[in-house]
């Protein structure tokens, strides 16, 4: 097993605020190979044999445990593709936590795509949280396209928090959910992008029982020259509601492409769409700077605000 | 303590809004602008905050020439404003906004008292967004929150009643009291045409069409505008 050294254990702490070994399951993964994993009853992990990955699965009527999955990079040139399976039996309650930190010095790319696959048991809650995060001064990039599919039985619900704040040159995330009858998903997205990255973010969601919702929420910032495009769509198969709000803010030269979709395939599907781009409202920054705030002191408490 | 020397301000290619308006106004006096709406009583009080640079005329704050000086020198120098329209943020809260303006940390009691001052129940609020789901009202005791939380030497407040009708006058008429009892050398000036107000004031200035119309005392200006737009009882609509 690979043991922990101090810039992985730096990004451990940055993607999944691990300080020391994390309470509950665990599954470390550093440079492409195993660093730590525990399994509890009720939470079994194990190493996929046909392709790189894990099967978690968690046995119906888990409750209040938790299972922490991040990922590291800590040398140049690292691609990899990993397939994470979770098994999530009926009323769970579970927070999960994954996310993927790089730290590149070197001339090479480093990249990881993470596929993950959530099959939810009837009235399972899951919260989920997925932070990206880059650092490194080398020519080499940082690359992250994570997908998630997400697959929700009846009555179940999941919160997913997917937060990419710094250093990640190239991201591409899809996420793809179905939901079944009265099943919930909340999905809050929040992104931030310098220098010349670029990040496009796709969901699409299908709303096919009864009583199923689904409330997307994205909030980004584009600063300097950096790109991004925001792609959410809503398809309402039944008598359903779906909400969604890409919310922007654009700085320096930086460019935002919102493509909100909804689609209803039924006369009682309520779906709602909401965009807005636009740069920091310079009355924002005016009232700040007369409590005293410099105007860059007023810009950085504005955008911390806007991504909290 | 605040001079304002032949100010004028022109916003583009038509008539100038300021027209040479010079003004003293003296420490620890409790001022109330008042005149019609349009008058310019705004647009000044944005050019004593630094807001807007005058095209014409120079200020002094506290002996200093502060012309040329940004908002940000100004407010630190202890220039407080309360806007007229207060400002929304997606994502800050009331809490974060407090601290902002208190220039440090703040502990759960000391940001219950500013709220608890302008009349809000510190537990609802604190930790509330300041974004479209606050009513107007809501937001104008906060912006007036924001102001007691600084140590000002001159606070300005733009039409503090405004949109608060369910908040008695006496309420905000303590908090100017209050305001003044706390420092000795803090000025204050309001900008209203409300009767309650005018009546607490020591000195009273009356702009229209960008000057300077009346000026004085209160007990000689008051007779003048009494029943006129410019010192309207609480049974007018507040607008
Ligand atoms: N930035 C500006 N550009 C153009 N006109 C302005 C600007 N600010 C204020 N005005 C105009 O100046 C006049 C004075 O406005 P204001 O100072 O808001 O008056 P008051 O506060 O006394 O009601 C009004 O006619 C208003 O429309
Ligand atoms: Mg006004």
């Amino acid at each position: 097993m690979q043991k922990i050294d101090e810039i992985q254990k730096r990004l451990f702490e940055e993607v999944a605020d691990l300080h020391e070994l994390p309470v509950g399951a665990y599954n470390l993964r550093a440079n492409g190979e195993l660093a730590g994993r525990k399994t509890t009853a009720n939470i079994d992990i194990k190493t996929k044999t046909d392709k790189s990955g894990i099967d978690i699965t968690i046995k119906p009527g888990t409750k209040k445990e938790s299972l922490h999955i991040p990922v590291v990079l800590s040398e140049s040139g690292i691609t990899e593709t990993v397939y994470n399976d979770f098994y999530i039996g009926d009323d769970c309650d579970v927070l999960i936590v994954a996310g993927c930190g790089i730290d590149n010095c070197g001339n090479q790319n480093s990249e990881h795509d993470g596929v993950h696959c959530f099959y939810i048991g009837k009235n399972s809650k899951i919260r989920y949280v997925e932070k990206h995060y880059g650092s490194g001064n080398g020519e080499g990039k940082r690359i992250l396209n994570p997908v998630t599919e997400v697959y929700m039985e009846e009555g179940s619900s999941m919160e997913m928090e997917m937060v990419q704040i710094k250093g990640v040159d190239s991201t591409e995330r899809k996420t793809i959910a179905k939901l079944d009858k009265n099943a919930k998903l909340i999905v809050r997205e929040r992104l931030m992008t310098h220098g010349s990255q670029q990040a496009l973010s796709i969901y699409k969601i299908e709303l096919d029982g009864e009583g199923s919702s689904a409330d997307v929420v994205s909030r980004s910032i584009a600063r300097d020259n950096s790109y991004q495009k925001l792609d959410a769509c809503i398809v309402g198969n039944a008598a359903c509601s779906g909400h969604t709000e890409c919310d922007s803010i654009i700085m320096d030269n930086g460019k935002i492409l919102a493509v909100p979709s909804l689609q209803a395939n039924n006369t009682d599907a309520m779906l709602v769409h909401e965009a807005a781009i636009g740069k920091i409202a310079g009355d924002q920054l005016t009232k700040l700077m007369t409590l005293g705030l410099s105007e860059q002191e007023a810009e950085e408490h504005i955008i911390n605000g806007f991504l909290k | 303590m605040l001079e304002l020397k032949n100010i004028s301000f022109n916003a583009g290619d038509k008539a100038d809004i300021i027209k040479n308006v010079s003004l003293n106004i003296d420490e620890n006096k409790f001022t109330v602008i008042t005149g019609p709406n349009g008058g310019g009583k705004s647009t000044l009080a944005r050019i004593i905050a630094g807001i807007i640079k005058p095209t014409d005329g120079k200020i002094y704050f506290c002996g200093n020439d502060i012309t040329d000086m940004a908002i940000t020198e100004r407010a630190r120098l202890g220039i407080g404003f309360a806007f007229q329209q207060p400002v929304r943020f997606k994502g800050l809260s009331v809490m974060d906004l407090l601290k902002i303006a208190a220039g440090k940390e703040l502990n759960m009691d000391e940001a219950c008292k500013y709220l608890s001052e302008v009349g809000l129940c510190a537990k609802d609020y604190i930790n509330r967004e300041i974004n479209a789901s606050l009513s107007g009202g809501e937001l104008k005791r906060i912006e007036i929150a924001t102001v007691i939380a600084r140590d000002v030497k001159l606070a300005i407040f733009d039409e503090p009643e405004a949109g608060i009708d369910i908040w008695s006058f006496k309420n905000l008429i303590n908090i100017f009291e209050k305001m003044r009892r706390e420092r000795s050398d803090r000025t204050i000036i309001v900008i209203s045409h409300q009767e309650r107000i005018l009546n607490i004031a020591d000195d009273i200035i009356v702009i229209a069409d960008g000057q300077v119309k009346k000026k004085g005392i209160r007990e000689t200006i008051m007779p003048d505008i009494i029943g006129t737009p410019s010192a309207v009882g609480p049974c007018h609509k507040m607008v």
